[in-house]
């Protein structure tokens, strides 16, 4: 270990220290308010520290990490996923009577795992990145406890967690006695090597076992199951930091392992993806349509775009478009945290304490209707949710539409058309129950009650512009999307 | 010596029979001591590559899957004595106010 290798994850260490000391100092802490200020602090100055990276290109540890335009791109993401995690959950935490200072340090803990992810060039790595992003988020799902709910949705997203794990840690077993070796560029360089022979099939079967184990995490169908019990039952701004920063590390370790280690595997692996991408997309879209809980509706929705992302990596056998897969993968990423950080946003706006059920044991304003009269009694917030709505559905003017251009237009690029035709006809059938939530609040009466809180209200309103300015001028963001697709070492 | 390949069949067996448990149990740690049936049954394929390679990298592996699984059960049995403490049982089947 050198002073050059501690140098290349600056901002990850800084993160973890951070959060360790954060424990410490909470216990001094009689106001969570600057528990919460100084987790931020921390984030924020590891977003910095992780944009001065930029354009940096090197391997550290012997080759497990690794310092490339993919991994700076992601660090720049999660910190910032984490700060607004904090900015929804400050005034819910106190709304909610739970408002305990280790939700700062897990979900700083947590941000550490997702950016250990994005460096990770090695299987091993790849799976304490896991388990380091995964554990703090079983203990956030069940943070509102004694909330039966809360408490059967962390005990849930545990059992089906560990379950996945344990696929991803036997595929990587399997990997390591096919090639000798956990190591990324290892990999490759075995099977350029071709002296697999039968081992050709242990490959195989651990890299379908690793996707499988990763099919959970990411929640495509049809390894979902779990998804709407945790979202539903999970503190909504848990939910919101889970379907975003969870998402996003998930693809992240997906992308880096298939598009470095596997493109030798494309014809055994694309036909699975294919089919697996097509179902998520239909499944997550049609459930949904039936969901009245606009917690479950948005859980559903996010399986679904789950699928649309996974429609990149159809693309990721073909050397001419598997720059381009990466890239556009990234930007939806990037799309998709906006927008569904805004739509958590306003959800958590509308939650409340269910009066009948005695102290915090239940929340209500959950349900769809009761976004009735939203567009009278709030017309700022209610605009916002018409814009998330728009951008989750990909319409225009918003940067959901420009996701998806690229997407498609990758996806169309490496041949397979009948895949993007999926896509749109599946974007066509959630325009129904995306835009029933507009319909619902400017066309029924009602009378929401609604929190005013100068965070959330910020975290709503700035993902409402940023979704519509930069559909203005995506290039500048599809541009360093693009810098972050060339993964060498 | 043992073939690789008996260990490797052991091993597979250990995994099915981890995740039979955990789709079929209805007990919450029954269904976890499955999850801990398939981490080891890696393990198991893990050490036994590793002979056949005579390199220690799968063994180091070994070392890391074990802390991990010990820091999954801290999480894990706190969950489940959480929800214990409320319900006063752990049937995941029962487990249904998450419903819609």
């Amino acid at each position: 270990m050198t002073p050059s290798d501690l140098l290349s994850i600056l901002p990850l260490l800084v993160l973890v220290v951070w959060a360790c000391a954060l424990l410490l100092v909470d216990l001094w802490l009689k106001r969570k308010g600057v528990t919460a200020f100084l987790a931020a602090l921390g984030l924020a100055l590891t977003a910095g520290l992780a944009l001065a990276q930029a354009g940096e290109e090197t391997t550290a540890f012997g080759g497990m990490v690794a310092l490339d335009g993919f991994a700076s791109f992601l660090n720049v993401l999660f910190p910032l996923s984490g700060l607004l995690g904090i900015a929804v959950a400050y005034g819910y935490l106190k709304r909610m009577n739970i408002e305990r200072g280790e939700y700062y340090s897990l979900l700083l803990f947590s941000t550490a795992g997702m950016m250990l992810m994005a460096h990770a060039a090695d299987l091993v790595v790849v799976f304490l990145a896991l388990e380091f992003l995964s554990l703090p988020l079983y203990v956030l799902a069940a943070f509102a406890r004694p909330r039966l709910d809360s408490e059967e949705a962390g005990l849930k997203y545990f059992l089906l967690g560990a379950f996945a794990s344990a696929f991803v840690i036997y595929g990587i077993a399997l990997i390591y006695g096919a090639t000798g070796t956990t190591s990324l560029s290892g990999i490759v360089a075995a099977i350029e090597a071709g002296s697999l022979g039968t081992s050709g099939l242990l490959l195989t079967i651990g890299a379908a076992l690793f996707l499988v184990g990763f099919g959970f995490k990411v929640a495509a169908v049809p390894f979902h199951m779990w998804t709407p019990d945790v979202y539903h039952g999970a503190p909504t701004p848990v939910t919101a930091f889970m379907a975003v920063g969870a998402k996003a590390a998930g693809f992240a370790a997906l992308l880096r392992v298939f598009v470095t280690a596997f493109p030798a595997l494309d014809a055994d692996l694309t036909p699975v993806v294919w089919v697996l991408a097509a179902l998520t997309m239909f499944v997550g879209n049609v459930v949904a349509i039936a969901q009245t809980n606009i917690k479950r509706m948005l859980a559903y929705s996010s399986i679904a775009h789950a699928g649309y992302i996974l429609m990149a990596f159809v693309a990721f056998g073909n050397p001419a478009t598997r720059a381009d897969a990466v890239a556009s993968a990234l930007f939806y990423l990037v799309t998709y945290a906006l927008t569904s950080y805004g739509a958590w946003a306003a959800v958590i706006a509308l939650e409340k304490q269910d009066p009948s059920a005695g102290s915090g044991q239940a929340a209500s304003g959950l349900e769809i209707n009761d976004f009735a009269g939203l567009g009278r009694r709030r017309p700022a917030l209610a605009a916002a949710m018409t814009v998330f709505m728009l951008s989750l559905t990909g319409m225009p003017p918003t940067l959901g539409l420009v996701g998806k251009f690229y997407l498609f237009r990758t996806v169309i690029e490496a041949g397979q058309v009948w895949l993007a035709v999926i896509g749109v006809l599946t974007s066509l059938i959630s325009a129904y129950y995306y835009l029933r939530v507009v319909v619902v609040m400017y066309m029924r009466e009602g009378a929401p009650e609604t929190t005013r809180e100068p965070w959330l209200d910020f975290t709503w309103a700035v993902s409402a512009l940023a979704t519509v300015i930069l559909s203005f001028l995506p290039m500048a963001l599809f541009a360093w999307a693009s810098a972050a697709g060339v993964m060498g070492f | 010596m043992i073939p690789l390949t008996y260990y490797l069949v052991l091993s597979a067996i250990l995994f099915t029979m981890g995740a039979l448990g955990v789709l079929i149990r209805r007990n919450a740690l029954v269904i976890f001591m499955s999850v801990e049936l398939m981490l080891n049954a890696a393990n198991l394929a893990f050490v036994a590559f590793a002979r056949q390679y005579n390199a220690f990298s799968g063994q180091l592996f070994v070392f890391f899957v074990m802390t991990v699984a010990a820091a999954e059960v801290a999480v894990g049995l706190a969950l489940i004595v959480a929800i214990f403490r409320v319900k006063h049982n752990i049937d995941v089947d029962q487990m249904s106010s998450l419903k819609g």
